[in-house]
């Protein structure tokens, strides 16, 4: 029995994510009276997994440059029997969720996605996590030999436990890929919904998207990631993957401020696992208000530029 | 070209979520079920390219009968053939196993699937049905060229797009983008006399074991009131962000 965490790395550094999922992993194993240990492609920097625990890392940079789902999946289908694995933890990041399902097949694992703690039964083992769109948990027993979970974004948080740790290289076996990139297209410099710790985001109460600045200006001062509704993202305001919510993309952050947002169900559902919600809209009666921990009733051309004032001067102050 | 959609029967997404039987069942009493929004982007998405290139564009589900209207619906939409594999859905695991069952007995170029059902939200069917049947898979799909015997796909990812590119067959996990909102059709009425000449198989299950099992479900804790901060007292409001929530 063991327990291994996947730690995510991107431009040869660990992801953020790979914090949260260490302490989880390194949680699980005291809770199983085991060890924990890490594989990751790439990172320069993987020995920082020592921070929250790891111990060990198993390193392997002969796999294609980026991401490459496949032959990640298939490496680890290779590692994890050889070395008794029976707990792997993943993230809830966009790759995550691309090799979780695929490393479960392979393996022939139990999976369960957007868990919130750590496993409330170990035998067999029980896990919480969101269904419908936030709108529940279930308790989901994962009865395989080897088991995936995968961390909601936030849920667990970051456990800071410092230990030695050795970055073991290996060259990773049964690499195979089946995809080749053609192009990849990503915004430099610009926190991202699923990494950011705030995101700020902003709906048909903006007018249009002449009004962006507002958003923009109050994102940049919180290091926030930019977010919108659907028909703002629908009228071509926003490009499509600003749009969060049931069919866009699911935020689950620390602090989700919701400007010109009417808190329709279906935006609700993909907003609601955030941990701390603010609204300012000028409508007292819109439903977000029901949903959110902070309210401001307000007009939004007014109340965010000088939000933002106040906030760069609380910044500032440190 | 053999397009297959896989297809999953979701509560419509305003339900209001219940359960009973000392919260171990999901209460579907006057819940709608509908297509799983994921995938009629990508049953859309398949008519095109049988439009505009030629394809037999089938759809398939793991269920009970209690899905039929669903599928139904999606021929009447546009498919030419749907299948019922007949067991109900327990988890991804299983529902994927009868789905690589099922595409084995019959092939297809290219096998369309949703991003994630929106009751459950897995997201794992389709990775798992691709790696099950050994070929290439694309999540997050939001825009999908086929030529020939490749395809090239392109995903979303935090912050930007990947293009991918792969021989067929392929299955990807679509999502709006795929095509738009408006594109979506709504049955007409020809259409809906049509699907009932249509194909409408309902195939016998293998009957794999699930590996996992949804015991019981539990709604979030009712929420504390909002706290209302007067709109010219905004230095309230970052107090109890930073005091009390400590998010700043
Ligand atoms: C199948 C389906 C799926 C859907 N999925 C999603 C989804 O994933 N995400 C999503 O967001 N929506 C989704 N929707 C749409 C959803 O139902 C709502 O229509 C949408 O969220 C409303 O967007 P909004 O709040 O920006 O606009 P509105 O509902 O028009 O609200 C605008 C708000 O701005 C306020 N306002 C106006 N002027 C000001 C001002 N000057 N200052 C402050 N406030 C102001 C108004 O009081 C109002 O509350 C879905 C709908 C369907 C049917
Ligand atoms: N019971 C099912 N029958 C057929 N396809 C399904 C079924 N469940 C899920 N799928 C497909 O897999 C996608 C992802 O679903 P899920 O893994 O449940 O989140 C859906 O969008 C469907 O395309």
């Amino acid at each position: 029995m063991s327990v291994l965490i996947i730690a995510e790395s991107e431009n040869n550094a660990l992801k953020r994510n790979a914090a949260e999922v260490a302490s989880y992993g390194v949680a699980l194993a005291a809770k199983l009276n085991t060890s924990c240990a890490a594989i990751n492609f790439h990172a320069a920097n993987a020995a920082e997994l020592g921070q929250y625990g790891i111990s060990k890392v198993t390193h392997s940079t002969n796999v294609q440059k980026s991401f490459d789902a496949n032959a990640y999946a298939n490496a680890i289908a290779a590692y994890a029997p050889k070395n008794n694995v029976t707990h792997i933890i993943v993230s809830s990041s966009a790759d995550a969720k691309f090799l979780a399902p695929l490393l479960a097949a392979k393996l022939n694992a139990g999976y369960a996605p957007n868990v919130v703690a750590l496993p409330e039964e170990l035998s067999p083992l029980t896990v919480k996590r969101t269904a419908f769109t936030n709108k529940a948990f279930v308790h989901t027993q994962l009865l395989a030999t080897c088991n995936i979970i995968g961390v909601g974004n936030n849920a667990f948080g970051v456990i800071e436990n410092a230990v030695d740790c050795t970055v073991e290289e290996v060259d990773a076996e049964n690499v195979t890929s089946n995809l080749e990139q053609v192009s990849i297209e990503k915004v430099a410099g610009k926190a991202t919904i699923a990494d950011a710790d705030v995101v700020v985001s902003g709906g048909r109460g903006l007018k249009g998207p002449e009004n962006w600045h507002l958003i923009e200006d109050l994102a940049e001062v919180l290091n926030a990631a930019t977010a919108c509704s659907k028909p703002v993202s629908d009228m071509g305001w926003r490009s499509h993957d600003e749009h969060v919510g049931q069919t866009g993309k699911p935020v689950s952050t620390n602090l989700y401020i919701a400007i010109g947002i009417s808190g329709a169900i279906q935006h609700l559902a993909g907003v609601n696992s955030s941990k701390v919600k603010v609204v300012i809209n000028n409508d007292p009666e819109a439903p977000f208000f029901k949903a959110a921990d902070y309210g401001v009733v307000g007009d939004a051309f007014e109340v965010v530029p000088e939000l933002t004032k106040k906030l760069k001067a609380f910044k500032a102050l440190g | 070209m053999n397009i297959l959609v896989c297809i999953s029967h979701v509560p419509d997404t305003t339900s209001k979520i219940n359960f009973t039987e000392n919260n171990t069942v999901f209460d579907s009493g006057g819940v709608q079920f509908v297509i799983n929004p994921n995938d009629e982007f990508g049953l859309t998405r398949a008519i095109w390219l049988k439009e505009k290139q030629g394809a037999q564009v089938h759809v398939v589900h793991v269920g009970t009968s209690k899905s039929d209207p669903t599928l139904r619906k999606c021929l009447a939409i546009g498919a030419d053939k749907a299948y019922r594999i007949d067991t109900p859905a327990v988890d991804g695991s299983s529902v994927a196993k009868e789905l690589a069952a099922f595409v084995k007995t019959n092939s297809y170029d290219l096998i369309i699937a949703g991003r994630e059902s929106i009751d459950y939200n897995g997201g794992m069917v389709p990775g798992m049905l691709a790696a099950l049947l050994d070929i290439p898979f694309v999540p997050n799909c939001v825009g999908l060229e086929v030529d020939g015997t490749t395809a090239v796909a392109e995903r979303e990812i935090d912050g930007g797009r990947e293009k991918l590119k792969g021989s067929l067959p392929m299955v990807i996990g679509g999502q709006k983008g795929l095509v738009e909102e408006t594109d979506l059709r709504i049955p007409n009425m020809r259409g809906i006399m049509q699907a009932r000449q249509k194909p409408f198989e309902v195939v016998p299950a293998q009957q794999v074991e699930a590996i996992s099992e949804d015991m019981k479900f539990e709604k979030p804790a009712p929420k504390a009131e909002v706290k209302l901060v007067p709109a010219d007292d905004l230095d309230q409001l970052i107090e109890l962000l930073h005091k009390e929530a400590n998010v700043l």
